[in-house]
């Protein structure tokens, strides 16, 4: 199966031949070609990674020849949508942007099942996390990848009371990636201590064989303490203790990375508090390798306010450093993202860390003053806080002591830390002494194995695992009848491979849309007054996602979101078809048989002048490329003082661009613009073309203009025009 | 049993107000190093049911076969040898395959020869 990017990714033969599909490769992936200069476009980039060969660049690029430099980190993004055929969508389309890891979060309570699960079930804010959900992803992200050309890494969770099966499964299935951490596990899912680390060995050991790379999972402190830059002590301690177990078990230091947030967040002042803590981070785990994370603790609603925050997160990276730079969607504070708001994140980490490439050269931390010093002390902070670990008879006592989660800047401490005990939580009781006979047939294990004397290694008693060989491995389609993929995709065959379309924000169909409503209203009536506008409007199952006040009582900003019932046939559509454009050859042929004269300008008040370059600019592909002359008028340029440069020059055609459009002055300016040709007698004798984001040609004709452009105009179609337009004037006087 | 505790770090640091960066930072390692000690050890001794599954996957046999090979294990209280030694054992016992024995054990079946095993 190969995609075509003018084609949907096909599920349904996506799901063909699962039971016999093996992944490609095993193990982790950096982006290639870091640590180099490299020049894209009119520029050197200084931090940058190979380009990709599919892709869509920022909208900003339009000013730089549509570059998509990328930069030297792997950059995450998670999909939680509970429907893993609607996720693979998304990760396409992530993919296009530049994410090349894939977190796939589970279904809430995954963590509690004691065993695999299997099938396609549908997940509550993520997916059930199955073989065949996962084989399905691996195997769309293989073809993903070979189409924006570049490996694609795939991550989930090895955690719960399952965490050695999980680790096998996706050992087998290629994923390259994994949280796993032990102290998750006690702290936040209350699964019995003793379990969780002695599980914790067997799953790291298998981890390691398949090449994983682990994310611990010390960010959670960040997000359960009630202030969270407290608990940054404690986050140094918890980042060891996974670390250095983690090594101990056999994972190598480059494949073991932290989970590390900025704790704070604007109005506090973050550079301050969260940059002595990423610098302190980085020099005591200097072996290991920095997965910064967005803040997420201090979210609202407001997209624009995540976006800000999450850009100093991006800020913090590139003054310190970031191996991996996960994204957090800025709708995380409303609902569970929606796939577009994921390429929002994409686009955040990638806007700024291209904006920041080579920061570090110019800039540098002053360690001398207070930076120095607050530094020093979270890392005094941390060593104590382990001294006392120790003190007080280990890990375990510790625990039991409630000293995580306490929300005191260690060695403070508030009391209100989590307590779990030794011989409590979930799996207790489930612990086993291996006798003297003990004898595991694998060729990957942690800890005492008998193995009888007469193999050479432990597998060799089976003739091979599934680790040598996948041909064993037993692959379960589906365990409930009705809750699956097939089910799904049969309910929604209507919009499958059809003409029939509908809005969606997370699953195929959903009909989900979001209006921005400002009312001259208090909040609290706005909110009201705003479902009102969206039931006028014709949605269903109105919800207010976001409200801010502009003032208590002159206007209230409200989002909306709500479902529309109908659908759209895309058969039906009256799309104005795009006139065909000439070759190049054809149109330079045509001007140096008979030369052609422009005058240009952007009219009225409007001081905007790339547009208009960009069309006449022979280096950006304008209409002086094909031999066209022209007289450029600048910008704010009088309607009047164009039309009569226009006539002094004997122009054949009058360019203008108008880019505002406050009170339509756009479309009063091209009707002056008609109305004085005609006055000055020269209308039948000029082309008038419009340019401008916010001009189409039904415009620009209605408005009296010969044609219109807008936005993703390049010199060739204006060109194109103005030789064929010029035809058919000459055909109409003969 | 949680502690209500003033900051106190001026008073606690003095041992470590000497130290230089480097040695603050091998402090740091040695004491992590010695807190995961007995969580080791922990686990080279010892095994759990998620372990015993993760053996029996690798060696050929579905989640829903897994499961119940294990609980008979446990039943039989034969943990401490390993689920996977179980039906290791049991196939050679019987002459017949690994999947065999497995599969035989997770429909009910050869428990009795198990009591035999060991």
């Amino acid at each position: 199966m190969k995609l075509d990017p003018n084609k949907k990714l096909d599920i349904k033969e996506l799901l063909q031949d699962l039971e016999s599909y093996r992944p490609r490769r095993r193990g982790w992936h950096w982006r290639e070609g870091r640590n180099e200069k490299r020049k894209i476009g009119d520029f050197e980039f200084h931090e940058t990674s190979e380009g990709l060969k599919n892709y869509i660049p920022l909208p900003g690029s339009r000013g730089f020849n549509y570059i998509d430099p990328q930069p030297d980190c792997v950059i995450t993004t998670e999909i939680a949508s509970g429907r893993f055929e609607d996720d693979i969508r998304r990760m396409r389309m992530a993919a296009w942007h530049g994410a090349d890891h894939i977190m796939v979060i589970r279904t809430m309570g995954q963590s509690h099942i004691d065993s695999l699960i299997e099938g396609t079930t549908q997940g509550i804010g993520g997916i059930a996390v199955t073989r065949k959900q996962c084989r399905a992803t691996r195997k769309a992200l293989d073809m993903i990848e070979d189409e924006v050309g570049r490996p694609i890494n795939f991550h989930s969770y090895i955690s719960g009371v399952a965490g050695p099966d999980i680790a096998v499964m996706f050992a087998e299935e290629g994923v390259n990636g994994a949280h796993q951490d032990p102290q998750y596990n006690v702290l936040y899912r209350n699964v019995n201590m003793v379990r969780s680390f002695v599980d914790a060995c067997e799953a790291k050991k298998v981890m390691a064989w398949a090449d994983i790379l682990q994310i611990d999972g010390a960010h959670n402190a960040n997000a359960t303490a009630m202030k969270a830059w407290k608990v940054r002590p404690e986050l140094m301690v918890q980042h060891a203790i996974n670390s250095i177990f983690s090594r101990k078990v056999g994972i190598k230091p480059e494949n073991i990375a932290l989970s590390t947030v900025p704790p704070t967040a604007p109005p506090a002042p973050r550079m301050r508090i969260d940059l002595p803590y990423a610098v302190a981070l980085r020099d005591f785990f200097s072996e290991y390798k920095m997965r910064a994370q967005q803040n997420t603790k201090y979210m609202e609603s407001d997209m624009r306010e995540a976006t800000v925050t999450h850009t100093l997160d991006l800020l913090i990276s590139r003054l310190t450093s970031a191996d991996i730079q996960s994204t957090i969607t800025p709708d995380e504070g409303r609902n569970v993202p929606w796939h577009y708001n994921n390429i929002a994140a994409i686009s955040t980490a990638k806007q700024a860390l291209n904006g920041m490439d080579g920061l570090r050269e110019m800039v540098k931390l002053d360690r001398e003053g207070p930076l120095g010093k607050e530094v020093r002390e979270l890392k005094e902070r941390a060593v104590l806080f382990m001294e006392e670990i120790l003190e007080v008879g280990g890990y375990f006592k510790a625990v039991e002591n409630g000293f995580f989660i306490d929300s005191g800047n260690y060695p403070e401490r508030n009391g209100d830390g989590i307590p779990r005990q030794i011989d409590g939580g979930i799996g207790v009781g489930m612990i086993f002494e291996r006798d003297k006979d003990y004898f595991a047939p694998v060729s990957v294990h942690y800890g005492y194995n008998n193995i009888p004397a007469e193999f050479k290694k432990a597998s060799d008693a089976i003739g091979g695992d599934t680790f040598e060989d996948p041909s064993k491995i037993v692959y379960i389609d589906e365990l409930d009848e009705y809750d699956n993929v097939n089910t799904r995709l049969k309910e929604l065959e209507k919009y499958y491979d059809t003409d029939v379309v509908k809005p969606e924000v997370e699953w195929r169909a959903d009909g989900v849309v979001a209006t921005t409503i400002f009312l001259p209203l208090d909040e609290r009536t706005a909110e009201f007054a705003a479902i009102k506008c969206g039931e006028k409007m014709g949605l269903e199952d109105v919800t207010v996602v976001h409200k801010q006040a502009m003032h208590p009582s002159e206007g209230t900003i409200v989002e909306i979101k709500g479902k529309v019932k109908f659908d759209i046939n895309v058969n039906e559509l009256v799309i104005p078809e795009k006139a065909p454009v000439l070759s190049d050859e054809e149109i330079r042929e045509d001007i140096s048989q008979k030369p052609m004269f422009v005058v240009a300008a952007t009219v009225g008040n409007d001081e905007h002048s790339v547009g208009m370059k960009e069309t006449l600019d022979i280096k950006h592909g304008g209409i002086e490329k094909y031999g066209i002359k022209y007289l450029y008028l600048g910008t704010s340029c009088p309607v009047e003082k164009l039309v009569d440069a226009a006539i002094e020059t004997n122009a054949d055609a009058i360019l203008a661009s108008t880019i505002i459009t406050h009170d339509d002055v756009h479309t009063k300016n091209m009707r002056k613009i008609h109305e004085l040709c005609v006055e000055k007698g020269i209308r039948d004798k000029v082309m008038l073309v419009v340019g401008g984001t916010q001009v189409t040609n039904e415009i620009a004709v209605e408005a009296g203009m010969d044609a219109g452009f807008g936005r993703g105009t390049h010199g060739n179609d204006v060109a194109s025009f103005l030789v064929k337009r010029r035809r058919e004037k000459q055909k109409n006087e003969n | 049993m949680a502690v209500k505790r003033a900051d106190d770090y001026e008073v606690r640091r003095k041992h470590l107000a000497e130290l230089s960066d480097e040695e603050l930072k091998n402090r740091f390692w040695e004491l992590a190093e010695k807190i995961v000690e007995p969580m080791l050890e922990l686990g080279y001794k010892n095994t759990t049911p998620a372990i015993e599954r993760s053996v029996l996957l690798r060696m050929g046999f579905s989640s829903l076969e897994v499961k119940p090979i294990v609980e008979g294990v446990m039943k039989k209280g034969l943990m401490g040898k390993g689920a996977g030694n179980v039906v290791w054992r049991l196939s050679k016992k019987l002459g017949i395959s690994v999947r065999e024995a497995g599969v035989g054990l997770a429909e009910g079946k050869y428990w009795d020869e198990v009591d035999t095993l060991f």
